[in-house]
């Protein structure tokens, strides 16, 4: 798996299993130290939730992975063929559907593996349409087409169903449990929803302070995810961590 | 359409769904458009002079420029109005695509790149405040009073607002969505053709709009002050020999340039815009 490293200073790089390393990364906005001094590692084929309070830098860790920001210490080593889904569509309204799907695809036959990776969200009819005539589910389902079609060892995920409504955002974590089974991507998802983070998690990070506080295992079938007492010790722990008063559910 | 019924009650509905709402509608949709204005105006001026409101000497009626149109068309004296009109197409065109092209290719390079701004947005930004009407004399020292100073004066009124809105419409593109595109690993020329670009298309449509009105402008200015040939020549003419009817013409067919010109840009725009949200066809 080739790997790119952003750094603050130079390091030998080390070799590993995982698919991602975080190794003391520290990023600062000014006065405010958002990560501080933050480790991470995740092994390929893992689909990993950051949760957090809106603030804790689970943004800011995303963006890092992305290499659309460096850290101001330490070093970040992720796979290069990596992709990143935002909770903004993020269309480019000039352009139909399918070309928005293959925007980063330089050759070949683009219309045809735009087509491919449209059928596995439902969306081949709209191949053609303008993005203003997608509603919202849609217009996420096409990003994450977009994120899919190089396919990637990496897929990063920012809050990407926080703006659908609730009958939406279960259609699409249906869909990504779909995607994961046809895809090999490791994927990472920042999310402040603990429900969406028991729904789709192997792992469950909770970030506090510029830290990895918590890190859970999760490993339930789908209708252990849905109910049970497993399910809820490990909803009111999460609530708890991230700094929630818990309630039955 | 609504209808208030009862207290504090609003119903929506098709407009098709009320009989009269229909006729309001059909009768307040004017079928002609933006010509719907100039044409009361020319009906409106028509009326005034018929009725001898204005005064001949004033103003010529919309038929005696009509038939002084049909008359100059082939035998215009010195020239023929075919060929002042031709002349006048001509020195607007070529200005037009001169200026637009300088100032899309300065626009384009100062949007993208730190330099160009540095070279490009200083000069044009003094040549922005002065009147370009101003240079004119400048010009005809340093090009002659032939065609050159006249294409150079319309080329420098469409290469400015061309240039401006060009280049505030590349620097403002969705940082967002130029994030989204290196993101997804897009190369250089595709960043620029499928993203900043299109993107920067809406304003630069606005910059030609602008491009199209101030060519004009250096048209006439640049054909009264110094031509033996076209439209604002036939009107320094007509003013000589004390031709009203003719003096109209020419003002009335300045006009229809500029109406002319508009209209095409509206149409690109209709159609280079027809993905933006406000354009028809759009579900919310």
């Amino acid at each position: 798996m080739s790997a790119v490293v952003a750094q603050a200073a130079p390091e030998p790089a080390t070799a590993t299993e995982s698919s991602v390393i975080v190794d003391g990364v520290v990023r600062r906005f000014g006065q405010r130290v958002v990560l501080d001094r933050l480790d991470l590692q995740i092994a390929p084929r893992e689909f990993v939730i950051l949760l957090g309070q809106s603030g804790c830098g689970k943004s800011t860790l995303l963006r890092l992975l992305a290499g659309l920001d460096l850290p101001d210490d330490g070093r970040v080593t992720v796979p290069r063929k990596r992709a990143i889904v935002f909770q903004e569509h993020r269309m480019l309204p000039w352009q139909r559907v399918w070309n928005n799907v293959t925007i980063g695809v330089p050759d070949g036959d683009r219309r045809a593996t735009a087509l491919e990776v449209l059928q596995e969200v439902g969306l081949e009819r709209h191949a053609d349409a303008w993005p203003k005539t997608l509603s919202g589910g849609e217009a996420q389902r096409v990003s994450l087409a977009r994120a899919l079609v190089a396919d990637p060892d990496l897929v990063l995920l920012d809050e990407p169903f926080a703006s659908l409504d609730a009958i939406t955002r279960l259609r699409m974590h249906d869909l990504v449990r779909g995607l994961r089974e046809r895809h090999d991507s490791t994927m990472l998802l920042v999310t402040h929803d603990v429900d969406e983070a028991i729904a789709l998690a192997n792992r469950i990070l909770v970030m506090r302070d510029g830290r990895i506080a918590n890190d859970h295992r999760v490993d339930l079938d789908v209708d252990g995810r849905a109910r049970g007492p497993a399910r809820d010790n490990l909803r009111s722990t999460l609530l708890s961590e991230v700094g929630l008063q818990p309630h039955a559910s | 359409m609504a209808t208030i019924v009862g207290h504090g009650v609003e119903v929506f509905a098709p407009r098709e769904a009320t009989r009269r709402s229909r006729l309001r509608g059909r009768r307040l949709r004017s079928p002609l458009g933006i010509y719907t204005s100039p044409l009361i105006l020319l009906i409106a001026w028509g009326a005034l002079c018929a009725t001898g409101a204005l005064s001949p000497t004033l103003a010529a009626s919309p038929s005696q420029v009509v038939s002084a149109g049909a008359h100059l068309w082939s035998h215009g004296e010195p020239s023929t109005l075919r060929a002042d009109l031709g002349i006048s197409l001509m020195r607007a065109l070529v200005g037009l695509a001169i200026g637009v092209t300088v100032g899309g290719i300065a626009g384009t390079f100062a949007g993208l790149t730190r330099l160009g701004e540095n070279v490009f947005n200083g000069p044009v930004q003094i040549l922005n405040t002065i009147p370009f009407l101003a240079l004119l004399p400048l010009f005809i020292m340093w090009l002659g009073i032939g065609e050159t100073s006249k294409i150079a004066m319309i080329s420098l009124g469409a290469a400015i607002p061309v240039y401006i809105n060009l280049f505030g419409a590349i620097r403002n593109v969705d940082p967002r969505l130029i994030e989204m595109a290196r993101a997804a690993g897009i190369s250089r020329p595709r960043m620029l053709t499928r993203v900043v670009l299109p993107g920067a298309l809406p304003g630069g449509l606005i910059g030609l709009r602008l491009a199209i009105a101030y060519s004009l402008l250096g048209l006439v200015v640049a054909e009264q002050i110094n031509a033996n040939s076209g439209i604002g020549f036939m009107i320094n003419q007509a003013q000589t020999f004390d031709r009203i009817d003719e003096m109209f013409l020419g003002l009335l067919i300045y006009a229809i340039l500029g109406l002319t010109g508009d209209q095409i840009v509206r149409a690109l725009e209709r159609y280079l815009l027809r993905w933006r949200p406000s354009s028809s066809g759009s579900r919310a």
